[in-house]
């Protein structure tokens, strides 16, 4: 699979911290899109029945197109979700006990069961679509400081940095050895040389990026850094995010409302 | 296949593993020195880029775990590594969820730390084919301890979900035997390349 696309920006583009860009959505601040996602992940994950899960997913819809996420790529990232999710529709209208609606052999499904399992596929992608669409867009360094402006430890928010700083030269390097692989003729298929050379591949990929970070390290001690990242950011929080969040809010009261109120 | 999605599991799993990743993160966090950070972050990295891999399997493809060769490679550091991991794989790949965050990163940091605690020690002056055992060792291992806990993660959620778990632990056998080569062979690697690496100075490697 290819990466994202924030992994081919560089992170110290012309605007390192990812200053306002063309939509709506990506004019907000960071800090009000994690907020919003993680409400609306609490929210959506105790839904119980199908009428609130669709609203839920509906809003997943709204946000994903509103992050301007290609639609095919999207499609791409919520079929990765789907193989754990594949078995867990698969077995539970069998494994819940109810009134049976369709009988296969010794398996006989439920309605309580199908229920179960549309409730559970309705609820994961619902958070996925607000994940992809709030978050995906984001630039992964404007997503470190937002969080390190919620409180997540600056340790953390450090490794975060560092980690979205190495993944573009990692990838690169994987491509690179991937080349060298392929015009050696090497095929992957399924056997033991396959694996060895895999193995021998990711092997490379450390050797080769933990040298290069202890000469980047290296590099920037000569020039007084003292191994803390200092966190600069332009992002401002202004009415509009405080507007959004006070609709928002009402919203998500009133999904819950529609979920428990008979 | 390791990242459960949000939706699935019961509130009180849910609510354990969040306490649970946060006790081991909060430790981890103090354990690890700011000048650890950028060798953590490159396996951090190579964690996330290794995962994108599809290694053919069987008749169909696989993406690796990796999390006991970070164990290994790591110890305690390995938890905030993966929890980074993992975050950036919800937030860009939707691979996983975000109230589920805690349980996932406990299912895969936690057996990242057991090969760390168990297999750890034994590195320092094991032979190439003994380095091989132990990497094959953590690497099965990382695979299947993770398996277990997505396999109890979804059978305390619910009496109903027990077949799916089963189905969990089947799947995961034969990543774990691919796993094995893989981490095997790099930790074979590192022994001939850079056997520093291995060796307890790797904290202070970077």
């Amino acid at each position: 699979m290819a990466l994202p696309a924030f992994a081919g920006r560089p992170v110290t583009s012309r605007r390192p911290f990812g200053g306002p860009s063309g939509h709506w959505l990506g004019r907000r601040n960071p800090r009000l899109l994690l907020v919003v996602t993680g409400l609306f992940a609490v929210v959506t994950v105790s839904l119980q029945t199908l009428a609130a899960a669709t609203v839920a997913l509906g809003f997943g819809v709204a946000a994903a197109a509103a992050g301007g996420l290609p639609f095919r790529s999207l499609l791409k990232r919520l079929a990765a979700l789907e193989a754990l999710m594949a078995v867990l529709l698969a077995t539970l209208p069998f494994t819940v006990p109810g009134d049976a609606v369709l009988s296969l052999g010794p398996l006989t499904a439920t309605r309580e069961g199908v229920h179960a399992a549309a409730l559970i596929f309705l609820r994961a992608n619902a958070v996925v679509l607000v994940l992809l669409g709030l978050l995906g867009s984001l630039e992964p360094v404007v997503l470190g400081h937002a969080l390190a402006r919620l409180g997540v430890p600056h340790k953390l928010v450090h490794l975060l940095l560092l980690t979205i700083g190495q993944i573009k030269h990692l990838d690169d390097e994987r491509w690179r050895l991937r080349r060298a692989m392929r015009a050696r003729a090497f095929v992957p298929r399924s056997n033991r040389h396959t694996w060895v050379s895999y193995g021998n591949l990711i092997g490379m990929l450390l050797v080769r990026s933990l040298e290069r970070a202890r000469r980047i390290e290296a590099a920037m001690r000569a020039r007084g850094f003292q191994g803390r990242l200092y966190l600069l950011d332009d992002r401002h929080w202004h009415l509009v995010d405080t507007v959004s969040l006070v609709v928002l809010v009402p919203f998500l009261a009133g999904l819950l409302a529609l979920d428990r109120l008979p | 296949m390791a990242h459960i999605p949000d939706g699935v599991l019961s509130a009180p799993v849910l609510l354990t593993g969040a306490a649970a990743s946060a006790g081991l993160l909060a430790v981890a966090l103090r354990r690890l020195d700011y000048d650890a950070l950028p060798q953590a972050a490159v396996l951090a990295a190579a964690f996330f880029v290794s995962s994108l891999i599809s290694i053919p399997l069987g008749p169909s493809t696989a993406h690796l775990l990796l999390n006991g060769l970070m164990g290994l490679l790591l110890g305690w550091t390995a938890v905030p590594a993966l929890f980074v991991a993992l975050v950036l794989q919800a937030a860009f790949f939707g691979y996983g969820g975000v109230v589920v965050l805690g349980v996932n990163t406990l299912n895969i940091a936690l057996p990242a730390l057991v090969c760390a605690v168990a297999l750890r020690p034994l590195l320092a002056g094991a032979g190439p084919r003994a380095l091989l055992g132990i990497g094959a060792a953590a690497g099965a291992g990382g695979v299947l301890l993770t398996a277990a806990l997505v396999a109890v993660s979804l059978g305390l959620s619910g009496e109903p979900f027990l077949p799916a778990a089963k189905a969990v632990v089947l799947i995961y056998l034969p990543l774990a035997l691919v796993e094995a080569l893989v981490t095997g062979t790099v930790v074979s690697f590192l022994h001939r390349v850079a056997p520093e690496i291995l060796s307890g100075s790797a904290s202070r490697y970077a």
